[in-house]
């Protein structure tokens, strides 16, 4: 073993000393360092690698960045930060990567984010939907390219505000990203509409919910309105049982995610009409930069594509759009590059912005339908990312500003 | 009064599906000895293989029988996995089957994905309790009520079986004390394989009926297993009606406690498992576990301190792992140092687990302690690495000091199972105490000081550390007090005998190995620049017993070769292939029918002679 990983050091470096001597000899390859949680959540990170490999493969067809063709290399992180952090480590120290991609779980996009700072390396985060990487514990080396947190909220408390519910309840996951958007949510939804009352609230254990006991719960302070944000096999689990229970009858549910193919469509048959939500209604997006992608991505993969796809795609898009701007690996010329660069994404033009490294790409909310005994989204519309965003001055004291 | 009655038959309900799954456990556990980590993994074939049926063959003949069939394959796998692998391990030393079973988890993990695919899987709702029934004027779910009336008939089929045939018999004599059934001319093979077929079909069972009102997804075992434990733990090793009242005084509590505390679900059964095992240390129905006489044999060889060669050669090792910057890059050395990291993590599990007899199931408690000791002591109060690697183990011993204290009252699974409890509300602490803590977010910025800040450089700082403080955990082994810790462990009796005060004697030892975990903490707190809860979870806890029961528990330098292999194999496994769990799960099976006393011990196994020659002087 312990030969075997000197060995593989002493090739890494011997490569990285021949690709060091200036941008005229290094090969004729710009390789991505990309990190995500594979053996942890396959259920978005398949989706999302197939995306992501597309984005490369389309890229590298039209002759790559600078007659330069992308290589990507992969980790896994097992949903772990300190994982994270080493296969990180080896991605800038042995593999010499250009910059760091990725990532899904809130944790593990700050565990890379404060490695990217203290190694000065730029990392690109997709998924990670806490406001913390971008704002309070921002920093100038992190983009984010997808929605976050605050911005998902404030287009659900936008339509929340139209129902004429006023009690309302919340259910969410008992972590950082549960939290957080039930907190936004309710400050952003309290300010439009000052009447409403919050009168219950509930947090199961992310994977262990109790639906039952935490539905009833919930029934007995009768809310007109619940706020939702379990996703995955604790949603399937909280919308069987309040179908059986009627819980959602008479009720308005707004809920974090549950338009996403990857949570929408495990519920099948048992899917709760009318609930809005954000999401991605794949099947529904008409403009000709969906279309493209979508067709690429049927002939490709003969499968039709998740949320995760649309990142991992997006998020290679940007990257090659931000080496092609700064012509150069160099990290300070990407940061600059990448600040206000503009890219595609199958959501139409984006750019990151300069005033916190969040990208502009938006989300689509929705109404949740049965149809054919399937999931689906009926009366969708885009939100850009950017309209649903905190004033200037109010960003720069969110965010550490040196 | 309407919502009591409906919480009341909520938590019924979950604590019906609970139980199932717990008393497969608890029996297998009385019968066999065997901490089963694969419960949760039979548990989740259950509920892949229940969907497959149902989903294919419906109505209500082909949904029942898809639910019963899937029981019964689950319990076959069961069969065969005892028959093909536990039945060689049996004469291993105690907890060393646990790897087995871990081992299996992880191929199952990976099996599942290939079979079924990442997505959750909806299964189809049971023909005829689809719907809801009207219950104090609320819409109640009548699958529901149909497991709340499955709990007890299966309590009543089990009791059936334990009081009512030969075979029961047996098994509850074998509960009590095997080693007399044995005696009496029991073949015990069958009996095993029996016991363990039944429970692993119990937690198919519980795994099909959980499908048709849930997801399907592969992290199903992963959620259940812990749980479990603590069921039985509650409840009492071995005992069925135990499992029975344990999951129901779970399930309500929790279905009542989120009425008040809506927070509390996440930390409520160990919460709840703490207070029963400080007041009542054996479960609620369990009774003190019969003397060690089946594990006393295990030790087989007297432990030496290292001779003149010994040293020498132990220097020599250290002097080569000093020179390793020379050959290794960056990565290489952060991997290096991230082992070291876990040898001196290993080595203070071994103090505690091998050399005092205490297995604990939560020592990452005290590495996670020192993580946030270090982490905390550079953000909250500003001071620099040095002093935050001194604050790291000193937070690490407080806690060791309080949570040992309780701890060192028990034995055995109990002890075990105590100490998880505790990592378990630690875990909950930093999860959930978001000013301090940051959460789940965890701490940023912990990076070494600029005079350490290159990986060679931390890798030596690193290395010295380590070293001196194995070294130092050698010296306590051989010391007299090393030697108490030992006839401690041998025969409470005796040892109390010649004046040895046991309960201190473990408390200190329980102090001295979190203090060695929690500059473990300290350091990988610096290796990693952030500290997350993780870091204390159950799985930390397991990997070093895994690398602990990988060395080799009847060796002394067993845990230092079980965290170098582990941890350097699951790192590049992880990185050179997609089904890292699957390989791994495999070579630990293979290693544990290949090396039954541990990597490190084998090259005294099989241990005969030099039983013969241990228990002479005796």
């Amino acid at each position: 073993m312990k030969i075997m990983t000197a060995v593989h050091a002493l090739l890494a470096a011997a490569s990285v000393s021949l690709a060091l001597p200036g941008p005229a000899s290094a090969a004729d390859t710009i390789k991505i360092g990309e990190i995500n949680s594979y053996s942890g959540l396959p259920s978005f990170t398949e989706p999302y690698r197939k995306g992501w490999q597309l984005a490369i493969e389309q890229v590298n067809a039209k002759g790559g960045v600078d007659g330069k063709k992308l290589e990507v290399i992969s980790k896994d992180d097992g949903g772990k930060p300190a994982d994270a952090v080493t296969a990180a480590n080896e991605l800038v120290s042995d593999d010499g990567v250009a910059l760091l991609a990725g990532t899904f779980f809130s944790n593990v996009g700050l565990a890379v984010a404060d490695f990217a700072k203290q190694k000065k390396v730029l990392f690109v985060a997709g998924e990670p939907l806490t406001d913390a990487i971008t704002w309070s514990k921002g920093n100038r080396y992190t983009f984010r390219l997808r929605p976050s947190n605050y911005e998902q909220a404030a287009m659900l408390a936008d339509e929340a505000a139209k129902l004429p519910a006023k009690r309302w309840s919340t259910i969410a996951p008992n972590y950082e990203y549960g939290q957080s958007a039930v907190a936004v949510f309710k400050k952003l939804l309290s300010a439009k509409r000052p009447d409403i009352q919050w009168v219950a609230e509930q947090w199961p254990p992310q994977g262990k919910i109790d639906a039952g006991a935490v539905l009833e719960a919930i029934d007995a302070a009768k809310p007109d309105a619940i706020l939702n944000v379990e996703f995955g096999a604790d949603l399937v689990k909280l919308v069987r049982e309040g179908n059986t229970r009627g819980t959602f009858q008479g009720r308005s549910v707004v809920s974090f995610l549950t338009g996403e193919p990857e949570y929408l469509d495990p519920l099948k048959s048992e899917t709760p009409a009318g609930w809005i939500v954000t999401g991605y209604p794949w099947y529904d997006v008409k403009t000709p930069e969906h279309e493209a992608f979508l067709k690429a991505y049927q002939d490709k993969y003969h499968d039709y594509p998740r949320l995760g796809s649309v990142v991992g795609y997006s998020l290679m898009n940007g990257i090659a759009a931000i080496l092609a701007k700064a012509g150069s690996t160099d990290t300070d010329k990407m940061i600059a590059a990448a600040e206000g660069v503009a890219f595609d994404t199958p959501f139409g033009p984006v750019t990151f912005r300069a005033i916190d490294h969040q990208s502009t790409m938006g989300a689509f909310t929705g109404k949740t339908a049965l149809k054919d005994g399937k999931g689906v989204l009926v009366d969708t519309v885009y939100h850009k990312g950017s309209d649903f965003m905190p004033s200037d001055a109010e960003v720069k004291t969110l965010r550490p500003q040196n | 009064m309407q919502l009591f009655v409906i919480q009341l038959l909520s938590g019924l309900a979950s604590a019906a599906s609970l139980f199932l799954v717990a008393s497969g456990l608890s029996l297998i556990f009385g019968v066999t000895r065997i901490v089963n980590f694969a419960h949760g993994a039979f548990y989740m074939l259950g509920a892949y293989i229940a969907f497959t049926l149902t989903d294919r063959f419906s109505g209500p003949f082909g949904f029942w029988g898809g639910m019963v069939a899937a029981a019964i394959a689950v319990g076959l796998i069961g069969a065969a996995f005892e028959m093909l692998l536990l039945r060689r391990i049996y004469r291993a030393p105690e907890l060393f089957q646990l790897l087995a079973t871990f081992g299996a988890t992880l191929v199952v993990e990976d099996l599942v994905l290939l079979i079924w695919g990442p997505d959750d899987l909806l299964a189809p709702r049971a023909p005829g309790l689809a719907g809801a029934v009207m219950v104090v004027g609320k819409r109640f779910p009548s699958y529901d009520l149909f497991l709340i009336v499955l709990g007890p008939v299966v309590l009543g089929l089990l009791w059936l079986i334990l009081h009512r045939t030969r075979w029961g018999v047996l098994v509850r004599a074998a509960t009590q004390d095997r080693d007399m059934v044995a005696a009496l001319g029991v073949n015990q093979k069958w009996l095993f394989t029996g016991v363990f077929a039944l429970g692993a079909l119990l937690a198919g069972l519980g795994g099909a009926l959980e499908a048709p009102r849930g997801a399907v997804n592969h992290a199903m075992d992963i959620n259940i297993i812990v749980e479990i434990f603590v069921v039985v733990v509650i409840g009492g090793l071995g005992s069925i009606e135990g499992a029975f009242v344990a999951s129901i005084l779970v399930s309500l509590v929790n279905a009542f406690g989120i009425l008040v505390l809506p927070r509390i679900s996440l930390v409520l059964v160990f919460l709840l498992m703490a207070v029963v095992l400080v007041i009542r240390p054996w479960g609620l129905f369990g009774r003190k576990e019969g003397a060690a006489r089946a594990s006393g044999a295990v030790v087989v060889t007297p432990w030496r301190p290292l001779d003149r060669n010994g040293r020498l050669a132990a220097l020599a090792l250290v002097a080569v792992a000093a020179l390793l910057p020379a050959v290794l890059g960056p990565y290489g050395l952060a991997v290096a140092t991230e082992v070291a990291i876990f040898v001196l993590f290993a080595a203070s599990l071994h103090l505690l687990a091998s050399v005092g007899g205490l297995a604990s199931f939560g020592h990452a408690a005290f590495l996670g302690l020192g993580c946030y000791g270090a982490a905390l002591a550079m953000k909250a109060l500003g001071l620099s690495m040095v002093p935050a690697l001194i604050a790291g183990p000193l937070m690490a011993v407080a806690g060791a000091a309080i949570i040992g204290w309780f701890a060192v009252k028990l034995s055995g699974v109990y002890f075990a199972m105590l100490t998880l409890a505790f990592a378990q509300i630690l875990w909950s602490i930093a999860f959930q105490w978001v000013p301090v803590t940051g959460g789940d977010n965890g701490l940023l910025g912990i990076w070494p000081s600029a005079w350490v800040a290159s990986p060679a450089r931390y890798y030596w700082l690193t290395l010295a550390l380590v070293t001196l403080a194995v070294a130092g955990l050698r010296v306590v082994i051989f010391s007299p007090f090393g030697y108490a810790l030992r006839a401690a462990r041998d025969s409470d009796l005796r040892a109390e005998a010649i004046g040895i005060d046991r309960r201190l004697v473990q408390w200190r030892a329980f102090m001295i190995a979190g203090m060695s975990a929690g500059l473990a903490g300290a350091l990988f707190a610096f290796l990693k620049g952030s500290v997350f809860p993780d870091t204390m979870g159950v799985s930390t806890s397991i990997d070093g017993l895994v690398m602990v029961l990988l060395g080799g528990v009847e060796t002394v330098s067993g845990p230092i070769i079980g965290a170098v292999f582990y941890k350097t194999l699951s790192i590049w496994l992880v990185n050179h292939t997609d089904y890292s769990k699957l390989v791994l799960g495999l070579v630990i099976i293979a290693l544990v029918l290949v090396f039954p006393a541990g990597v490190a011990g084998s090259f005294r196994w099989p241990g005969a002679r030099a039983k013969a020659r241990s228990r002479a002087p005796a």
